[in-house]
């Protein structure tokens, strides 16, 4: 046990408490806020130590812990964590942090619902530490599964439907993933299952072929690839506001993440065979995913699409194999992260509100909620890309990377992805000009009630995030870059 | 001949003490005295289960016809344990006023078809396995149609004695041309007598059906659902853990150690049936509104998925199928217990009928949700563990195939397990079943099964013990 663990033990505890405790909605409250605002503070320390460790310490990752577990199958409770773990677990904390904030008023039954969510949150973060692929997979399951109850009970819509869409098809995902690490693990012929010293083996290239694509689709239908993402609209639209934001903001990024730190780190030689074929179906889902926000008129729908999207981004850009591409990759699931928890947080403070969430039904919101309205303006401007915001950082940072390989595939598919900004401003603008600018729709709408003060916390922290990445990317870029030079070593050797 | 060996059958002495002891109790203790009928027959069986939970080393008795090995002890420990919950699980069942009177009957059939099971798992001889095997089969008839005023109990026992005489007399005949073609029923001797003729391959066929029977794989399940329908529910629970639990661990022993050379014949059978019964069982469970028959589908799809550690024929196959076996207990044990507690109450066992049951029964509901997560194998849940353990040990062999036919399968079968968990949560009931007070031991058989889902998979010692024992045979 180091204190990596205590980003796992937090919640589990967090859950022991909740079900011990009675149903009072003030207690629940303010013990889950507590054990958020307890997370931030270890992620922010894991960042100092990080930083002041990694000055001299070249090793891959810092603060391992390797503790046996189950030794016939070679299973180890290892964790770790290099510079991008890093910033996606300050990530996660700040997105269930407010996530709390947004399901203030969460109903019925808050205390299953806050118990669910720390099982979720204790998965996610479980994720990001360990660098056994057993562990790692165990995780990625438990962070899965609480989905169906949290959509399913205190989602809105088709819920139900939308539930057991979201969860079998991300099952089957994790089906795929399975095979795959079974696969990795018995094809190196490895006497562990920690990502690092199987990275030191090489996998035949036969059974690399195989067992590449299911890795890679595994996690990519997570990270909503075409043409497995079609959970996520329904999904995403149907669940309550924290689900929606920890969901889209951090679990969609276990899918790059994993792409990135298994796939094709582990097997780089198919990775640089198969690209092809993966850059195409994500290329497909950035453009597509633009297209399809255009045409909705749900506020939710459209966020879902644009996240589709821009996660197809996240994956479009690892596949590049360049330092600056992957650099970007990860800066882009910050940034996304940060922007579409923003994003749906907003969302479900108007539908609150409003109780509609149909563009067509509202307008001149401006005028009544000037506080929602502004922030859901400069969140709608990060997301299409305006410099001083983080998606800048990351799209920028992307394309140069992207642009970086010179032949006719690689140049058209990028410029490709480039035009999905043109349309994300077509939606962006479009929305804002219609739901929150204009004349009022609905005279019931005269009387709203602006942001109440745990709604502007949980929206100023995920502003101030966005504005400290966007204008001084510099903090997180330098340790992200550091990071990703191992794996990006081994795709180019 | 010194008959002195025959006292190192612990395990068989000890269960005949208790049950003879619990029959002379039954018949001449005072009216006042039965009423602790049942709490002494439980005390006498935990003593029994904690005596003989310590492995010793491997011997033969007469002439190799009982042979013990180590594995053996944890593999008869899960299947007493498995017995102490069904039993507490039935305790409200022997108490009502109509089944009072045949309270003593039911503990004695219940342990002689455990009896059986102990003498198949260690028997060295096919005659042995064979008199083993009935001796699980036919008590076991008896209890199905225990419940005898209810038409469909007695229907059930008549169809399960039925399906398993033919079942054992294919076996027997199956047996009888091993005898025919080796001139030896012994184990130990058949080991290199066998060496894959026709002859051999066809009795190998024909004797493996009893025990395909016992598993209930496709095809030869279909007795299964009628029959789990059919019973009292805590026979269903008994008849599909311990039962299949017993005859897969026999199988495995009897295809490593007898069948060996035969490997190229049996794993492609091995590997049809598991495919088959996996994606067939997952199939018809989807469609059934009866939870007794759900959870009778669902269980022939656990066997096939303990097929795949099966296959692969090794140590580690046989560390994961123990497991498997024991996860499985737990996680069914507790399912079935709550649906028990239900149906015993109410006499509701629809899922229709359990709309709306977290709002009345949030203990029972989320107990019953524990158990159908680790049955889908969900983590952080023991289920989770045992079916990647399964599935490790088929990878291991390059069955990487057969795995993924078996995963995407579990995607199937979490769909069928979330339409119950669904119907817990999720939908709303105008008249949900009211509110259960359930009564002391099925609590702790509640308790028990519980605390088995959410340890044995996070504690890796479990494991690690039953992997050390479980070595060539």
């Amino acid at each position: 046990m180091n204190f990596l663990s205590i980003f796992v033990l937090i919640p589990v505890l967090m859950m022991l408490g909740l079900f011990l405790s009675n149903s009072r909605r003030q207690l629940l409250f303010f013990m889950t806020v507590g054990a958020s605002l307890l997370m931030i503070l270890s992620a922010v320390l894991t960042y100092f130590y990080f930083t002041e460790r990694a000055a001299g310490d070249v090793a891959t990752m810092l603060f391992t812990v390797d503790t046996v577990w189950y030794a016939p199958f070679n299973i180890h409770y290892s964790v770790g964590v290099d510079g991008i773990s890093v910033v996606m677990l300050i990530l996660t904390s700040i997105i269930v942090f407010t996530g709390v904030f947004a399901s203030w008023k969460i109903d019925p039954l808050p205390k299953e619902f806050f118990l669910w969510f720390c099982l979720l949150s204790s998965g996610v973060f479980g994720f990001f530490i360990s660098t056994d692929l057993f562990t790692m997979f165990m995780y990625y399951e438990i962070a899965l599964i609480p989905m169906y109850l949290l959509i399913g009970i205190w989602g809105t819509g088709k819920k139900e439907y939308a539930a057991m869409k979201l969860t079998l098809m991300l099952m089957g995902g994790s089906a795929l993933l399975l095979v795959g690490i079974l696969g990795i693990y018995y094809g190196s012929g490895a006497t562990t299952m920690n990502i690092l010293e199987i990275a030191k083996l090489h996998i035949p290239i036969e059974l690399q072929y195989y067992f590449f694509p299911l890795t890679f689709t595994g996690f990519g239908v997570l990270g909503a690839m075409f043409p497995f993402h079609t959970w996520s609209p329904d999904g995403h639209a149907s669940a309550p506001t924290a689900v929606s934001m920890l969901h889209a903001g951090v679990l969609m990024k276990l899918g790059g993440y994993g792409c990135f730190r298994v796939a094709m780190y582990l097997m780089p030689e198919a990775a640089h065979e198969l690209a092809w074929i993966f850059l195409i179906l994500t290329g497909i889902s950035v453009v597509y995913g633009a297209f399809a926000a255009i045409h909705q008129t749900d506020l939710k729908y459209i966020n879902a699409y644009s996240s589709v999207s821009h996660c197809g981004l996240v994956l479009f850009a690892i596949l590049m194999m360049n330092e600056t591409a992957a650099t970007g990759a990860i800066l882009q699931m910050i940034s996304h992260g940060l922007t579409t928890a923003l994003f749906f947080a907003l969302i479900g403070m108007i539908y609150g509100r409003t109780h509609t969430r149909l563009i067509t039904e509202m307008g001149g919101l401006m005028k009544v909620l000037p506080f929602l309205g502004v922030s859901f303006v400069i969140a709608g401007l990060g997301s299409l890309g305006l410099p001083s915001l983080s998606g800048f950082v990351a799209e920028m940072t992307i394309f140069v990377g992207a642009f970086q390989h010179t032949d006719m595939f690689h140049r058209v598919l990028t410029i490709l992805a480039c035009s999905s900004i043109v349309i994300t401003a077509v939606y962006i603008l479009r929305m804002v000009g219609k739901f929150l600018l204009g004349k009022m729709q609905d005279p019931h709408h005269e009387h709203l009630k602006d942001a109440t003060w745990y709604e502007r916390i949980s929206v100023v922290t995920l502003l101030f995030f966005m504005f400290a990445l966007g204008s001084a990317p510099y903090w997180a870029s330098e340790m992200i870059h550091n990071s990703v030079l191992p794996v990006i070593g081994q795709l180019i050797k | 001949m010194d008959y002195s060996s025959f006292l190192q059958m612990h395990e068989e002495f000890s269960l005949l003490a208790v049950m003879v002891f619990l029959l002379i109790f039954d018949i001449f203790a005072s009216e006042k005295a039965l009423k602790y009928f049942q709490p002494v027959a439980l005390v006498l069986l935990t003593a029994h289960t904690i005596v003989n939970c310590f492995p010793r080393d491997a011997f033969d008795i007469a002439g190799g016809m009982f042979h013990y090995m180590p594995i053996q002890t944890y593999v008869k420990s899960i299947l007493n344990i498995g017995t102490i919950i069904v039993l507490l699980q039935a305790h409200k069942f022997l108490n009502e006023d109509a089944n009072r009177i045949k309270r003593g009957e039911f503990y004695f059939l219940t342990l002689s078809t455990l009896l059986g099971m102990y003498f198949m798992i260690s028997s060295g001889n096919f005659l042995m396995f064979f008199i083993g095997l009935e001796t699980a089969s036919i008590p076991m008839a008896t209890l199905v149609a225990f419940d005898k005023y209810n038409r469909k109990s007695a229907e059930a026992g008549a169809k399960y004695i039925l399906s398993a005489v033919f079942a054992s007399s294919i076996s027997v005949f199956g047996i009888s041309l091993i005898y025919g073609s080796t001139g030896t029923l012994y184990f130990s001797d058949l080991a290199t007598l066998i060496t894959g003729t026709p002859l051999q391959i066809m009795a190998f066929v024909f004797f493996s059906v009893g025990l395909f029977f016992k598993i209930s794989l496709v095809p030869f399940h279909l007795w299964t659902p009628d029959v789990y329908e059919g019973a009292q529910t805590n026979i269903t629970s008994y008849l599909s853990v311990i039962s299949k639990g017993s005859a897969v661990f026999v199988l495995f022993t009897l295809l490593i150690k007898v069948f060996g050379n035969l490997v190229h014949q049996w794993q492609p059978i091995l590997f049809g049936l598991a495919v088959v019964s996996i994606t067939v069982a997952n199939v018809f469970a989807v469609r059934q509104k009866n939870l007794k028959r759900f959870l009778a589908f669902s269980s022939i799809s656990q066997a096939g998925y303990i097929l795949l550690a099966i296959i692969s024929g090794t140590q580690m196959g046989m560390a994961s199928l123990v497991y498997y076996v024991l996860v499985y207990m737990f996680s069914n044990l507790a399912a079935f217990g709550v649906l028990s507690v239900i149906e015993e109450r109410t006499g509701k066992v629809q899922m229709d009928d359990y709309n709306g049951l977290y709002q009345t029964n949030p203990r029972l509901s989320f107990v019953m949700m524990l158990a159908l997560f680790s049955l889908a194998g969900i983590p952080p849940f023991a289920g989770f563990f045992s079916k990647f353990f399964v599935f490790s040990a088929a990878a291991a062999q390059g069955q990487y195939v057969l795995v993924f036919i078996a995963l995407l399968n579990t995607i199937i079968s979490l769909y069928y397990y979330l339409l119950v968990i669904k119907a817990m949560f999720l939908n709303k009931s105008e008249n949900p079943i009211e509110t259960i007070k359930s009564d002391f031991p099925v609590k702790l058989s509640l308790i028990i099964c519980t605390a088995g889902i959410l340890i044995v998979g996070l504690v890796s010692t479990i494991y690690n013990q039953i992997s050390l024992l479980s070595f060539g045979m």
